[in-house]
């Protein structure tokens, strides 16, 4: 055998030789990580999943399937020439991402609908798709980093602390990140943006994405209020206390530790201090209010832990920092694994304001080492 | 097959689009030089309009018509949205497999079943016939565009007379390819498009019988005898006209039927799980509908071209995207047998050469997708 290094995505062989998929959302990270595989010599296949009706989502039936993004995506793959591909994923989707973005709002939740498109139709689905087309790895454009341990591949956060998405990541399994690469994990945003320019992408100075994809509007309300007739209840806001203190229009105007928008009129406790959301409660369609003292918790009981760390054993608890939140910073913390996907994290300082719904992401260092659903809180 | 700076390829999709045939090339060129609008008076107009008259008696032939009844649109679904709307007042039945520019112009039209096979039943289309009250419009197609399978065109003519229908056939896919005769059919109205024959893309015509009054969709002009205003695509339908007496003389061209019978045979012995939809029902010699369950027809589609070989799966919208075949779930195919098949469609430039590559791509994709293959 000749000594044949291993190329830039890891393989044995000739970029040439190498099929690599990319996930291509029409947007400049996608785009620019096409670009840099095309460069290298990579054999790069585009992929655009279309995943719900554009139209529809703007309220303007009857526009085409095909939203700016697809054309964008398809632009830029002419313009890097590679063959690029539009997949309906529009059921799967709505299956799998808007039906339970709907849902948990309804169980008085806040939802990551992120998340699970990665966990579905992106990593499950796509994946598979790309190994049915004789790929070697499916690369996307998230600012992760994949780094090669002892024990195989981890997944660590982006570079650029502004932009890493781990924790949107949290739920990759060990065999998925074995088929992933991310490209741009070591880069920062305006490195990606100078490579857009330099690949003469018309995409070059697109607007990062800010809403969730299917409702550009921003309206999550009217979103749920449509996909669950009836299911937008009024109701009673309580006070800890056992006061009531005003009528809402549905517990999903509402999220853990929101203080701003509670509709009470700026009333305050007894001490004059502001009142939080400290629970919401879908049986009874309650928002339940309190001083911020009332949110702190301690205990996070999280459920589907999709663990990639070292090996734990059943009662070992190991100390890490989570992230509660997308937008907050790590707060240090033990875990333990339970059984059947189960977790348990405490936290070092009781945190304030975790809703169930979100994410638990666990990370030692850089590296992500899991991270589950929060389906509760206790405050020791 | 096409030799591109992307190396071989082999295009076997001809039922999306044929490759333009030389000798439409050439009379298309010349006819880029013609000065004029063929309404104009002078000789320069007299000039194009005699160009223009040539391509309608050699479409008229194509169709076994005369050249009065030939009525240039810019596409075959112009003219079949034409055919559908062109008849105010009259009840509308079309068959499940019709193409889609048929099924959206007439959207709450009456749908005539089809059998396994895909054939429509013309029984249930007397039955339809009767229970409705008013003259009705019947819209049937000549050849399937995804299975290739041929309908009984003049038997739903007859049917449909007797009930004092209008009939339209939908020919595109039929020209050219399975003998063709409007009176012999039977039938008011016959759609037509070049770029399925190896014409010109965005021109095609809708045949309407002498004294057959239809309401035009575009006016302000009194081209196509004031059926279709505006001035005339002149290189398209010059195109379109060489096309159809290319298409007319296609002696010299490959037998189609034999290398289609030959890239099915070869097919299902190298996978036997694969199936040949429309099989059991007389088809165009130019196509092969072939389900291979367990894979989207649309990872097929992209694994082939990858490999150099363009097919196509269900009917793909202007993005590209893939919807399950309306044509096969009519068939009574299960969703998963529907999503799993493609479209391989022969032409005038197809050559053995074409089915050996599409072979060779195909069974290395199914034995790399489908295990109980690859333990053959």
């Amino acid at each position: 055998m000749s000594d044949i290094g291993l190329n830039s995505l890891g393989f044995p062989k000739a970029p040439q030789d190498t099929r690599v998929v990319v996930a291509m959302s029409g947007g400049v990270d996608s785009s620019v990580t096409a670009a840099l595989l095309r460069e290298e010599g990579y054999d790069v296949v585009g992929i655009t999943l279309q995943l719900y009706d554009h139209g529809l989502a703007v309220q303007r039936p009857g526009t085409c399937c095909a939203g700016q993004d697809i054309y964008d995506a398809r632009q830029v793959a002419d313009r890097i020439g590679i063959p690029h591909y539009v997949l309906d994923y529009e059921s799967r989707f709505g299956q799998e991402v808007i039906e339970d973005f709907a849902d948990t709002y309804l169980r008085g939740e806040t939802p990551i609908p992120c998340v699970r498109c990665n966990q579905t139709v992106k990593f499950r689905d796509l994946l598979s798709t790309a190994r049915d087309l004789g790929a070697e790895a499916l690369a996307t454009g998230h600012y992760v980093r994949r780094v090669m341990g002892a024990g195989g591949p981890e997944l660590h956060r982006g570079a650029d602390p502004g932009r890493d998405q781990s924790y949107f990541l949290f739920a990759t399994t060990r065999e998925q990140l074995d088929f992933l690469r991310f490209p741009l994990g070591g880069l920062p945003k305006s490195e990606t943006r100078a490579l857009a320019e330099r690949f003469g992408l018309a995409v070059a100075d697109k607007p990062d994405s800010q809403d969730i994809c299917f409702v550009p509007n921003g309206s999550y309300a009217d979103l749920v209020a449509k996909l669950r007739p009836g299911g937008v209840e009024p109701g009673d806001i309580v006070h800890l206390d056992g006061r009531v203190l005003g009528r809402h229009d549905g517990i999903i105007h509402y999220t853990v530790g929101q203080r701003k928008g509670l509709g009470i009129g700026g009333q305050k406790g007894d001490g004059g201090e502001p009142l939080y959301v400290i629970r919401l409660d879908a049986a009874t369609c309650r928002v339940i209010v309190g001083p911020r003292e009332a949110l702190g918790r301690r205990r996070v009981l999280v459920r589907d832990m999709n663990w990639i760390g070292p090996a734990l054993a059943a009662d070992e608890g190991l100390p890490v920092s989570v992230k509660l939140r997308s937008a907050q910073p790590a707060a240090a913390a033990a875990v333990r694994l339970g059984t059947g996907g189960a977790a348990e994290v405490v936290l070092d300082q009781p945190h304030y304001g975790i809703a169930p719904g979100q994410a638990c992401v666990v990370y030692q260092g850089d590296r992500m080492l899991g991270g589950g659903w929060i389906t509760g809180t206790q405050t020791e | 097959m096409t030799v591109t700076a992307a190396g071989r390829r082999s295009y076997l999709d001809h039922n999306a689009s044929s490759p333009l045939r030389p000798s439409v090339r050439g009379a298309m060129a010349e006819a880029l030089d013609l000065i004029g609008n063929p309404s104009s008076v002078h000789a320069d107009g007299r000039a194009v309009r005699r160009a223009v008259d040539e391509a309608r008696r050699q479409v008229a032939r194509l169709a076994g018509v005369s050249a009065a009844e030939v009525l240039f649109t810019a596409g075959g679904t112009e003219a079949n949205n034409l055919a559908l709307r062109g008849f105010a007042g009259r009840r509308l039945i079309v068959s499940a497999v019709e193409h889609e520019s048929v099924l959206a112009a007439a959207p709450a039209a009456a749908r005539i079943p089809v059998d396994r096979n895909g054939v429509v039943d013309a029984d249930a289309l007397d039955r339809l016939l009767a229970a409705g009250d008013g003259p009705a419009l019947v819209s049937v197609m000549l050849v399937n565009n995804e299975t290739g399978v041929i309908q009984p065109v003049a038997e739903v003519a007859r049917i449909a007379r007797a009930h004092g229908a209008i009939v339209h056939c939908d020919a595109v896919q039929g020209a050219g390819r399975v003998p063709l005769d409007r009176a012999a059919l039977g039938v008011d109205l016959l759609s037509l498009s070049a770029h399925k024959l190896g014409g010109p893309a965005g021109c095609g015509a809708l045949v309407v019988a002498e004294g057959c009054h239809i309401e035009p969709l575009i006016r302000g002009g009194g081209q196509e005898r004031w059926r279709r205003a505006g001035t005339e695509n002149i290189v398209g339908i010059v195109g379109f006209g060489a096309a159809a007496a290319a298409a007319l003389d296609d002696r010299t061209g490959p037998d189609l039927t034999a290398l289609r019978d030959d890239l099915e045979r070869r097919a299902l012995a190298a996978v036997p799980l694969a199936r040949v939809m429309g099989a059991g029902a007389a088809r165009a010699g130019n196509v092969a509908c072939l389900a291979l369950p367990g894979v989207a027809g649309e990872t097929q589609v992209m694994a082939l071209d990858l490999a150099g070989v363009s097919v196509s799966a269900g009917a793909a919208c202007s993005s590209g995207k893939v919807r399950p075949s309306h044509v096969l779930e009519a068939m009574g195919e299960s969703a998963d047998v529907a999503g799993a098949a493609i479209r391989v469609s022969l032409g005038w430039n197809t050559t053995a050469a074409d089915i050996d590559r599409f072979l060779a791509a195909w069974t290395a994709m199914a034995r790399r997708l489908v295990p109980s293959v690859a333990a053959v």
